[in-house]
């Protein structure tokens, strides 16, 4: 165990990977020289030089579109994108290409490409560098989708996405960088069906993922000192969603929050909520509860985005609106 | 001259409360006018006039339950609806003073008032459910307005504030749809452990009742209550009915033996239990005696229709007596089938409402516990009870010989103000008929008034 920072254990498993696996480059806009704008591919460039970590021009469309081809005549491209919001330039290349190729070619073309990119609010980036967009590529077949929420998942879901023959969306959240934590050294792959439970608890199921999981189990530990024991479940992976560990949670609490960072409306909070109320009916003790971000245009003032976002006093609320009194 | 009675506001409802009247002798009235409030089991209804005249004497007093078609006021003829006539008859002791003299415009009331404060439906029947005296409470809603939160933080008055099961009307808890906010996950749980949820107080939020609501068994509280109920049931059975008793050996070889065969037949979920022999029998015999098939309230009311009451003991203790309607109608098996889901709802405490009020007979029977008879006590209104003991072995004399035959001693309890002896014991004489010809109870029996029933 070492202690170490999201940041720097992404950058390992960077590292690791170029370096286990001729196929895997890095490329991106500033990922190069400049060390990427988040600071994660620092050093990467000198050690492994401008032919596997490679800058590109501000063209979204063309480097996902290149990283796909790239995957297709069988090398392992990592490409960045600087957040969620500018992956929108590239969204026709991701759904239409990459998520659809296996199925269109007859099973004969997979894509084996990892794309990163930084999601969520937090650090005053105003509305077009905040936003929580995964749960809308969520919504489609043919990509998997992860949110490393701890130092550990940073650090070993890397290898398990490159491994993964189609098409993986990691989602990095930018608050996360900065955050410490202890490392397990030689974990090993982690398996990306399954979700965590990060916190045993027997009254009430607090679901989350990604840059939220912080706040959840802030807000399980102010519950535990007012005698509610609160399971903390991260989800890990959005699609592929892990129904079998969020329904037996609920079905052993029989109360279910769903923390989400993304808008109310059509959300994956939304997708979990149904879900439960699908598969565990009879186990709910009272109606699913949400918290997720207000439905605004991330605001740039630093106490409206605080206002905005999912807080640890707002997942007190949604617990006591349960009717769950310690 | 008409009369304006208690309308029937749905098909279920055989009774009404009168909650208020809204107008006076001498008040002349239109057709279609609003004349009074009545309290069904499902809401507050404001019920009109069906012919123009002047109202004359009050017949029912505010606050009094009368079945479905007792006449509530006299309106006398004139279509002069303007003018006022004089009462022919001194108007009855004023009902209550319900309107001040001037009155509440007629056809415009929208709420019914307690001690002069409005009170919307839902605040009363909240009231009402969980015992809550409104005279006592102070409202807090617009000019003192009770409203729903000021009844769901009150105390309660009554004791345990559960109702009683057993009395003529269904238990007040109820909601009409007969649900009770509750979660699914609560619902479940007092599904499994056969509590009823109306007995439950929820905690949750607009009083939802949460899982940890619910009781580990029946609460003890609605045993008390049940036991209650009982009391007064069977204290006013005793002060008030006549009882004369009859018993008779009832010889069950053929019967016996003719279901034995027919259940070998049959799939399992189609088998039939002896008992359920004697309830037909006992139905069909009813049929044709309604001297004692029907009620006494105010009289003698015979019924030609048998609904059959069943006591059932429940497994925390406590008895209730439901019913099967039209029970000599049926073929065993639908009895059988009859029996087992009131039986299974009667344990989990959800009965209906005609099925409380509708018996006009009723059945007990202990043979389960080896008893050799029972002599019921009537179940008020009803005017007779029939009970069973053991089936059981006895040595009887057969064509002049000795011979080891199942028996059952049947016995009556019959109400002398509507029957006599000779009468008590012909039925008892036609159950004991009807179990020596098993293949023809199977048969739906012939409606005495020669058809079906509708």
């Amino acid at each position: 165990m070492s202690t170490t920072t999201y940041r720097e254990a992404m950058r390992d498993a960077l590292a690791a990977a170029l370096r286990d696996d001729d196929r895997v480059f890095l490329m991106g806009e500033d990922v190069g020289a400049y060390g990427g704008c988040f600071g994660v591919s620092l050093g990467l460039f000198e050690e492994f030089g401008p032919e596997r970590i490679r800058d590109t021009p501000l063209s979204e469309a063309a480097f996902v579109g290149a990283g796909i081809g790239a995957a297709l005549g069988g090398m392992r491209p990592i490409v960045e994108i600087m957040t969620v919001n500018f992956s929108l330039l590239a969204l026709d290349q991701i759904m239409n290409n990459a998520a659809t190729l296996l199925h269109m070619s007859g099973g004969q073309c997979n894509v084996p490409i990892v794309i990163r990119m930084t999601t969520g609010a937090g650090r005053q980036l105003a509305a077009q560098h905040s936003h929580s967009l995964e749960g809308w590529y969520a919504h489609i077949p043919g990509l998997r989708i992860v949110t490393p929420a701890t130092v550990d998942d940073a650090r070993w879901m890397l290898q398990t996405a490159l491994d993964d023959p189609d098409p993986v969306l990691l989602f990095e959240h930018g608050a996360l960088y900065g955050a410490e934590g202890e490392l397990t050294d030689d974990l090993g792959p982690v398996d990306l069906d399954r979700a965590a439970v990060r916190r045993s608890g027997t009254d009430v199921s607090l679901i989350t993922y990604g840059g939220t999981l912080p706040t959840v189990l802030a807000a399980a530990e102010e519950l535990a000192g007012r005698g509610i024991d609160a399971e903390v479940v991260d989800l890990r992976t959005l699609r592929p969603l892990d129904d079998e560990a969020i329904l037996g949670s609920v079905a052993r609490t029989h109360r279910a929050v769903v923390v989400d960072e993304g808008w109310r409306s059509g959300s994956i909070s939304a997708e979990i909520s149904a879900r439960i109320t699908e598969g565990v009916f009879y186990e709910l003790d009272a109606p699913v509860g949400r918290v997720c971000s207000a439905e605004v245009p991330m605001p740039y003032a630093r106490h409206l985005e605080i206002a905005a976002l999912p807080s640890v006093d707002g997942i007190l609320q949604a617990v006591e609106e349960l009717g769950l009194r310690g | 001259m008409g009369e304006f009675c208690m309308p029937s506001l749905g098909a279920d409802m055989d009774e009404g409360t009168l909650l208020e009247w809204l107008v006076a002798p001498g008040d002349p009235v239109r057709r279609g006018d609003i004349v009074a409030v009545i309290d069904t089991e499902k809401s507050d209804i404001e019920v009109e006039v069906f012919e123009d005249g002047v109202i004359g004497e009050l017949l029912v007093e505010v606050g009094t339950t009368v079945p479905v078609g007792t006449p509530l006021a006299r309106i006398e003829g004139a279509t002069d609806a303007g003018r006022r006539s004089a009462p022919t008859s001194p108007p009855v002791p004023a009902p209550q003073p319900v309107a001040p003299a001037e009155g509440p415009p007629r056809g415009v009331a929208t709420t019914a008032r307690t001690a002069g404060r409005v009170l919307s439906p839902i605040v009363r029947h909240l009231a009402d459910e969980r015992h809550v005296d409104l005279h006592h409470l102070a409202g807090t809603g617009p000019g003192g307005v009770i409203t729903r939160r000021d009844v769901e933080g009150a105390p309660r008055s009554g004791p345990g504030g559960v109702a009683a099961p057993l009395e003529h009307r269904p238990t007040r808890a109820t909601p009409a749809d007969g649900r009770t906010r509750s979660s699914p996950y609560a619902r479940r749980l007092a599904a499994e452990r056969e509590v009823s949820l109306t007995a439950v107080v929820g905690s949750g939020p607009g009083g939802a009742v949460l899982a940890a609501d619910v009781p580990a068994a029946a609460p003890v509280d609605r045993d008390a209550g049940m036991r209650d109920a009982i009391a007064r049931a069977m204290a006013r059975s005793k002060r008030d009915i006549p009882h004369y008793y009859l018993q008779t050996t009832v010889d069950l070889g053929v019967a016996l033996d003719w279901l034995r065969t027919r259940n070998e037949a049959c799939p399992v979920v189609e088998r039939v239990l002896p008992a359920v022999l004697l309830l037909k029998a006992t139905a069909s015999a009813a049929a044709e005696h309604p001297a004692l098939n029907g009620w006494w309230e105010d009289g003698h009311r015979p019924s030609s229709d048998v609904h059959l009451g069943v006591a059932i003991a429940l497994r925390g203790g406590g008895l209730v007596a439901p019913g099967i309607d039209g029970a000599d109608q049926m073929s065993l098996t639908e009895l059988m089938t009859a029996l087992r889901d009131l039986t299974g709802r009667a344990r989990a405490g959800r009965v209906r409402q005609r099925e409380w009020t509708g018996p006009t007979i009723t059945v007990t029977n202990l043979g389960d516990l080896g008893v050799d008879a029972v002599w019921g006590v009537i179940r008020p209104p009803q005017l007779a009870m029939v009970g069973f003991g053991a089936v059981h072995d006895e040595v009887l004399a057969v064509d002049g010989a000795p011979a080891v035959r199942p028996v059952v001693v049947a016995s009556l309890a019959a109400d002398h103000r509507t029957s006599d002896g000779i009468e008590g014991a012909a039925l008892l004489s036609r159950i004991a008929a009807l179990l020596q010809d098993p293949d023809a109870l199977d048969r739906p029996h012939p409606h005495p008034t020669g058809g079906a029933t509708p």
